[in-house]
């Protein structure tokens, strides 16, 4: 295999890696630029949407219904999340919003533990077909994986775009007191940011189960890598942040092709460093005026 | 006017640390090293205090400094014979000076959560090194090495036991503390202060913020590095756990337990968050064998996560108590 054809297939594979992220990095970046909340503990939805969809897999049968089911339970978790800890600190520091979400990081990472034990679990992947590129089997799941965050995100955009609570986050995310003030129901627009955001996460989680395997811990690499994600990309901006996802993670595809993959996330840092000191704002934004 | 509340606060800090120099001698082994434990992980969070209580920045990257003091302390104890404490410390402090200097430098040009997460993702870059060189640092096993002996070279040598290593720790936190607090009444600390209070104002007046933050940054760092040092001899080893950025959260959570901005309060927190969680870790075991003398059996409950109610206790706090125990204590004496 020439060089070449290495670095075109760890392309795919950093397509696929980043569109995957960018759906986590989404979730994370529509909480944080529209609610001011960073969420620490968005590493651990991702992880319990896997975990229910490998329940659900496993009692249906159905990845299909899996993904779907894991999305709904986690993000109705999101909303329950949020009226109880997040909805008592509007109005106060962000920072308390770090704090009490790696509060709700550790209660959900301890419970994954205790309720599925240590070792992982295996998510059957829906399709099983492979397509051959330069003598290399290459799975059609991948492929699918990352047309299908594809298709989330954008159905993300369309909801933010057209519908009627679309047009009331974005509202909400310009000025929340004028919103307010014009009626809007700024607290359930923000539950419903959050429970979307958990969503995301959530069947993110299950899409990327059967490339890695599930256990208790894989929530913290992906939130660590979304933050990564979603600074490079600007705070709270959506376009910035998919960028961002599918950049970085192109990154540490080529990296790979040289150090073990472990040691290429440190491409992602300094990444990340080069950015601050660059452009602390994002590097997929434009110069703010 | 204003002697007596400092004539006040002299008494109370002999008498607590007077309590603190004999409580050792009521207490039995264990108990007597989980003291150490407090002691320590209680210089770490009063550390990260200078940076969320003065300056108005919230850290979670402090595993990096507390981590790498570890890890310089186990290279010196390693690679020097006889192993010197005191080259422990200086090797020590000097890893978690350049790291903290490294981290200073990119991460105060960013404010509030943007700092946050910058020190968070960096304490991170020095845990995956950390991990994966397996050659110098011994990877995810980290290091072992032998305790040293207290002692001056050519004077004298004894052997640390844990009551005598106990008193050590106090008397560095001690030094410690009388060096941090004399540090925030400074003009120095005086300024930081304003940053927290108004950061445009305070560069309007004229002080060079950003200089003052990288000096506060590693300040901070070194007093991290310090509580690393003295974690690595109290434990004789060095691992990457130590890095990630968990302890970092657990810092801060530390802080917001005992109260911000008073130096003392993190080491509250520190004994408070430490203490629960291990009457939590034995409490569900002995539930659970108390059910099973009565004939009812609860499956999981032995194994319960401790960590779950000490979270929820964490979540709680943050949301009702934002000034911590202390701040609490403090509105409920005043009353």
């Amino acid at each position: 295999m020439t060089l070449l054809e290495q670095i075109l297939i760890q392309t795919i594979n950093g397509i696929v890696v980043g569109m995957i992220l960018a759906l986590v990095a989404s979730g994370l970046t529509l909480i944080f630029g529209i609610m001011d909340v960073v969420n620490f503990a968005h590493g651990e939805l991702f992880m319990l949407g896997a975990y229910v969809g490998v329940i659900t897999l496993a009692g249906t049968g159905s990845f299909w219904l899996a993904l779907i089911v894991a999305t709904l339970m986690i993000a109705a978790l999101g909303a329950a999340i949020h009226v109880t800890t997040l909805r008592p600190l509007l109005g106060r520091d962000p920072l308390n919003t770090i704090l009490a979400t790696f509060g709700v990081s550790l209660v959900l990472q301890n419970y994954a533990l205790w309720q599925f034990g240590p070792v992982a679990r295996k998510i059957q992947e829906p399709i099983t077909g492979q397509f051959t590129l330069f003598y290399l089997d290459y799975p059609w799941y991948r492929v699918m994986i990352a047309l299908l965050s594809a298709a989330i995100i954008g159905g993300l955009w369309l909801f933010l775009k057209f519908s009627t609570y679309g047009v009331w986050i974005r509202a909400t995310t310009q000025d929340r007191l004028m919103a307010q003030a014009m009626g809007i129901p700024v607290p359930r627009v923000l539950t419903i940011v959050f429970a979307i955001g958990s969503g995301m996460a959530a069947a993110s989680g299950v899409l990327f189960g059967p490339l890695v395997g599930v256990n208790h811990a894989m929530g913290l690499d992906w939130v660590l890598k979304a933050f990564i994600v979603v600074v490079v990309g600007g705070m709270g901006n959506l376009v910035g942040s998919i960028a961002a996802a599918i950049f970085v993670s192109l990154m540490e595809a080529y990296a790979s092709l040289w150090v073990s993959p472990s040691q290429a996330i440190i491409v992602s840092f300094v990444v990340l460093i080069l950015t601050l000191l660059i452009r602390p704002t994002g590097l997929f934004v434009p110069t703010p005026k | 006017m204003t002697r007596r509340p400092t004539f006040l606060f002299w008494i109370g800090f002999c008498a607590v640390l007077a309590l603190l120099i004999v409580a050792p001698f009521a207490l039995p082994e264990f108990w007597r090293r989980f003291l150490a434990e407090i002691l320590i992980w209680g210089l770490l969070a009063m550390s990260s205090d200078i940076l969320i209580g003065y300056t108005g920045m919230v850290s979670f990257g402090h595993s990096a400094f507390f981590g790498l003091g570890m890890y310089g302390a186990a290279a010196a104890l390693l690679t020097t014979r006889p192993p010197s404490l005191w080259l422990a410390f200086l090797y020590g402090l000097l890893v978690a000076a350049a790291v903290a200097a490294f981290v200073a430098y990119f991460s105060t040009r960013l404010r509030d959560i943007y700092f946050a997460i910058t020190t968070l993702i960096f304490s991170q870059i020095f845990y995956v090194i950390i991990f994966t060189w397996t050659e110098v640092t011994g990877g995810e096993n980290g290091l072992t090495f032998s305790r040293p002996a207290l002692g001056i070279p050519g004077l004298f040598s004894l052997p640390f036991t844990t009551l005598t290593l106990y008193w050590f720790v106090l008397a560095v936190l001690t030094a410690s503390y009388l060096v941090l607090r004399r540090i925030t009444q400074s003009p120095f600390g005086m300024v930081l202060q304003s940053i927290r209070e108004n950061e445009a104002r305070t560069r309007a007046i004229g002080y060079p913020v950003e200089r003052y933050k990288i000096v506060a940054v590693m300040l901070s760092g070194l007093f991290a590095g310090l509580a690393g040092v003295l974690y690595a001899i109290q434990n004789r080893f060095a691992a990457p756990d130590f890095v990630f950025f968990v302890v970092s959260g657990e810092t801060v959570i530390y802080n917001i337990m005992g109260g911000i901005g008073t130096l003392v309060g993190p080491i509250v927190g520190a004994g408070a968050f430490l203490l629960l969680r291990e009457g939590l870790s034995r409490l569900f075991p002995y539930l659970a064998s108390v059910a099973a003398q009565h004939g009812i059996v609860l499956p999981g409950l032995a194994e319960f996560p401790h960590l779950i109610p000490l979270g929820l206790v964490f979540i709680a706090m943050v949301i009702f108590m934002p000034q911590g125990l202390l701040g609490f204590a403090r509105r409920w004496l005043n009353k």
